[in-house]
């Protein structure tokens, strides 16, 4: 077992948590945050990206003990004041989500993408995307979701 | 009032889950709850020996261990197929038992045989750990080509043959075939894919023991359906104690029709130790036990004329079931793929033969599209080839042997309202620049570079269906759906609809429909669906019918509700019924000013009596209220159609495919929303590429899945994919009053003989078989050349 204090969405957080308890784990299991989601064993689907200290991870490889001190913005911490994020509104006019399953990590992938790259070629969008998989939308209206916000922000 | 049916209506269900607020079942914790972990053979094909339980039920936290003989003790049923398929020689299918936990025997790996409940998901995996399970493994039978000659899995199934399907009459084609000029061959084999949803299965069960009530939180899409079977066939519970809830799901695409072991095992365990449940798949487990897609291996003849007219088609198909015949298994490979068979063609005869078999792998049911893409598959390589060996252009072929004429008896069964073929072919081929191919290729080749043109045009028979149809041809339940619109005395609208939203924007679409039909703003209705506690009974959602078959009921519904609402103004304003007209979501007496709106009819309806300004009597006979429902039952299938037409460019160094350019041209009647359509295009479209270069379900000789993580099978990322473009033609649907056809399924039809033909065009006609990985792309590109240096 073992003590971190965390910031998550701009709420401290202080947990004494086992030392085998991934990020995703601390995030859904024991503060609820279940908008962070799980939907593979490897790694491989993105749909657990949070930003841990403005970059975006794969929250299920990372071991919440590690990150003591960190500052941790998940879905739930993307919008202010109920004014939705700029990425967030472009998936929701472009129709970039259907499931909605993986749309946590898609967009929390996207929204680090334009902090890298303010205006990325569709080429650029679709390769950062590459570790966030989407079985619903062909991927066509995500890329234009991350245009319509990157010509917003 | 603007007419919402036909606007790109942004969806009302995104910000919950842009903000992370949709609730799916996984997100779902019950105070005092338990933890599943299911314990699965490891071997395809097992007789079980004994399980030794004692060591893991010593084990921390372990709160029960449950096995097949517990199932059996307590007499709860399995699995079902709910399609009954004859034979070609009358006799009925043969179907094994398939109990929610193996008892005696395991016939795939990933089979369950116990499942351990525990205080914390690690204590149950420990523990899990520690179930002893002795197994007697036999060989097991995991190549389809080979199953019928292979020793029986299941005790009394000869062959492991579920049914020798015939449609269609040999003695006609046969006759046919001798009036050809031509007979073009073809062997395939439709490869077996995982339909894989992102959200992994689940379930949480709470088990009320007050009122002796089981609900099930689950990832279903049919929750009725869900509980309906649980009830009557696993004898889990009377129907009026158990509830299923299908909360928000993380897509369907066919894997979540059925109801699983999972399910029936939590909710009666959770009676039995009287506590919470949640049990979630991990991904692998899904991989291993979802119902599985495609699998077929099939040879077909089309006999030709010299000037490329269709004589006649066979179609001889093997069909995997996997071990067991689950809900759609049985009738995806008959008749929701025979009468597919011709495709969209005038065909003067032909047949469908299919022998579906059983296998120690998993169970093989609807996945997106179901038997129609395997269909159109076969038909639309055929018609390829054809056009191939009579020095034909594919569009003029195709062209050729289209019915101009609607309604189209098609060959097989499908009565066909509407369509016009030839305009679809037409813009599609406009809208890819068809005609600027061969400039194009010159330049790939100028690059060292191959590129091939496919084209494919399709129809399907979706909006599943007319119940008295589907019945006749062996389901065991009527396919219409539900609906219901409740007023509230304040003016809102609440539509209930036994269909499921897992994707497809329901809140969204019937909303509209609502709206238009109520004159009421959109804010102002939601619509409700996954519960079996707040709507009627529905039939759920899949084989692009929600609209089509649930979008029409909540149409009816609003049709009665508006009907007393005349009857209920007509009173107010002291006119008869007949003057009153209903227009814009207003009452108005004819050549008058007098009028209500439905609201204040609303308001009136729950208020029938006279209390100072209150003065809202019902007219005599009527109740109080503006509550209505309606089940709607199909007259007929709905028949979307259209061509795609895609370019691909080879490089012969690495046999990479890129996927260059693709044109979707479809014909689905009336559109309610096209920004929603559009996004089932895409995604339908996804799905059909990843089968055609990506995706490929393969197990080894004994029976293990080798592709059993996102390590090792390839789903498509946004890097594999173009930008699709699409268009869209219109004729109406005749046999619903919006003129709507399904769009779900269409796409992923259309998709993988596109691809594949434009890749097979690249390869100068080579055959090659799905899906056209770079490997197997690369050696024919290499075979190629050798056998070009060859003719020079």
């Amino acid at each position: 077992m073992k003590k971190i204090a965390i910031e998550v969405n701009g709420k401290k957080v202080s947990k004494e948590i086992q030392d085998h308890t991934t990020l995703s784990g601390l995030l859904r299991d024991i503060l609820n945050l279940t908008g962070t989601h799980i939907g593979c064993d490897t790694s491989q689907c993105g749909a657990c990206v949070v930003h841990v200290d403005g970059k975006s991870i794969k929250s299920c490889t990372a071991l919440a003990a590690d990150l003591d001190g960190s500052k941790v913005t998940t879905i739930e911490g993307l919008a202010s004041n109920g004014k939705l994020h700029p990425m967030q509104e472009a998936f929701k006019k472009m129709h970039g989500l259907q499931c909605g399953f993986c749309t946590p990590g898609m967009v929390m992938s996207a929204v680090d993408l334009l902090k890298n790259k303010k205006n990325p070629s569709d080429q650029e969008i679709r390769d950062w995307l590459e570790g966030n998989i989407c079985r619903c939308t062909g991927y066509h209206n995500i890329v234009a979701a991350v245009k319509e916000a990157a010509s917003k922000m | 009032m603007a007419s919402l049916v036909g606007s790109r209506v942004e969806r009302k269900e995104d910000k919950r889950f842009l903000t992370g607020k949709g609730r799916y079942t996984s997100d779902i914790n019950i105070a005092n709850q338990t933890y599943a972990i299911f314990i699965r053979s490891p071997h395809a094909r097992a007789k079980i020996k004994k399980i030794d339980t004692s060591k893991a039920l010593k084990s921390s936290g372990v709160v029960e261990i449950l096995t097949g003989e517990h199932i059996a003790q307590d007499k709860i049923g399995g699995l079902i197929a709910g399609w009954a398929i004859r034979s070609e020689d009358g006799s009925e299918m043969k179907c094994p038992a398939n109990p929610p936990l193996a008892k005696d025997s395991v016939n795939f790996v990933g089979d369950p045989v116990a499942v351990v409940f525990a205080e914390t998901l690690d204590e149950a995996r420990a523990a899990a750990d520690l179930v002893k399970v002795d197994y007697k493994v036999l060989k097991a039978v995991s190549n389809l080509g080979e199953a019928m000659n292979s020793e029986a899995i299941h005790d009394g199934i000869d062959k492991n043959l579920c049914y020798d399907w015939l449609l269609g009459d040999r003695q006609k084609v046969k006759e046919a075939f001798e009036k050809a000029d031509r007979i073009i061959k073809l062997d395939i084999t439709n490869n077996r894919l995982i339909p894989n949803a992102m959200e992994p299965r689940a379930c949480v069960i709470d088990y009320n023991t007050a009122s002796e009530e089981i609900t099930c939180y689950t990832t279903s899409q049919n929750p009725h359906l869900s509980r309906l079977i649980m009830s009557a066939f696993g004898g889990v519970a009377p129907e009026n104690k158990l509830r299923v809830v299908a909360p928000d799901v993380g897509g369907g695409f066919g894997s979540k029709i059925n109801l699983y072991n999972e399910e029936i095992v939590c909710s009666w365990a959770s009676k039995k130790i009287e506590r919470p449940i949640k049990w979630v798949a991990e991904r692998t487990e899904s991989f291993l036990t979802d119902t599985h897609g495609r699998d077929h291996i099939t040879h077909a003849e089309l006999a030709v004329t010299n000037d490329g007219k269709f004589l006649g088609f066979k179609n001889e198909t093997i069909a995997n079931l996997g071990a067991y015949a689950r809900v759609f298994g049985t009738v995806t490979p008959t008749y929701l793929f025979g009468p597919c068979a011709t495709g969209v063609y005038i065909m003067p005869a032909a047949y469908s033969n299919v022998k579906a078999v059983y296998t120690n792998t998993a169970p093989v049911d609807a996945y997106r599209g179901a038997g129609r893409p395997e269909a159109t598959y076969t038909i639309e390589r055929i018609v390829d080839k054809a056009a191939m060996e009579l020095g034909m252009d594919p569009i003029e072929i195709r062209m050729k042997n289209f019915p101009t004429e609607f309604p189209f008896k098609q060959t097989l069964v499908h009565q066909i309202d509407s369509g016009d073929y030839v305009a679809g072919l037409n813009k599609a081929k406009e809208m890819a620049d068809y005609d600027g191919f061969a400039a194009r290729k010159k330049e790939s080749e100028s690059k060292g570079k191959l590129r091939g043109i496919g084209v494919t045009s399709y129809f399907e028979a979706c909006g599943i269906a007319p119940s008295p149809v589907v019945m006749m041809l062996g389901c065991g339940v009527g396919l219409w759906e539900s609906a219901e619109v409740r007023f509230n005395p304040t003016g809102q609208v609440t539509v209930y609809t036994g269909s499921h939203s897992h994707g497809q924007s329901h809140q969204t679409t019937f909303a509209q429909i609502a709206a238009d039909e109520l004159g009421v703003p959109i804010e102002n209705i939601d619509v409700v669906h996954g519960d079996t506690d707040k709507g009627t009974f529905g039939m759920g959602t899949y084989g692009s019918r929600s609209l089509t078959v649930g979008g029409i009921a909540i149409v009816n519904a609003c049709k009665k509700i508006v009907n007393k609402g005349k009857r209920i103004a007509a009173k107010m304003l002291e006119a008869s019924p007949d003057e009153v007209d209903f227009k814009n979501g207003e009452f108005v007496v004819a050549k008058s000013n007098k009028k209500k709106t439905i609201g204040e009819v609303a308001f009136a309806s729950y208020l029938p009596g006279v209390r100072d300004e209150v003065k809202s009597p019902l007219p005599e006979g009527d109740e109080p209220g503006l509550i209505e429902s309606s089940f709607f039952d199909p007259a007929n299938f709905s028949f979307p159609a259209g061509s795609h037409i895609c370019e691909v460019e080879i490089d012969p160094e690495t046999g990479h495919v890129k996927l260059d350019k693709y044109t979707a041209v479809d014909d689905f009647g009336t559109i309610v929303n096209p920004l929603i359509v559009e996004g089932q295009v895409h995604g339908g479209l996804a799905q059909g590429i990843g089968q055609a270069l990506y995706e490929n379900a393969q197990y080894d000789d004994s029976g293990q899945l080798i592709t059993a993580s996102y390590m090792d099978y390839t789903m498509p990322r946004a890097d594999d994919l173009p930008d699709f473009n699409l268009g869209f033609t219109c004729t109406k649907a005749t046999t619903n009053p919006l003129g709507v056809k399904g769009c779900g399924e269409a796409g992923t039809i259309a998709a993988t003989p596109t691809v594949m033909n434009a890749v097979i065009n690249a390869l100068g006609g080579k055959e090659i078989s799905l899906p056209a990985t770079a490997e197997k792309v690369w050696k024919a590109c290499k075979e190629m050349k050798k056998s070009n240096a060859k003719a020079a």
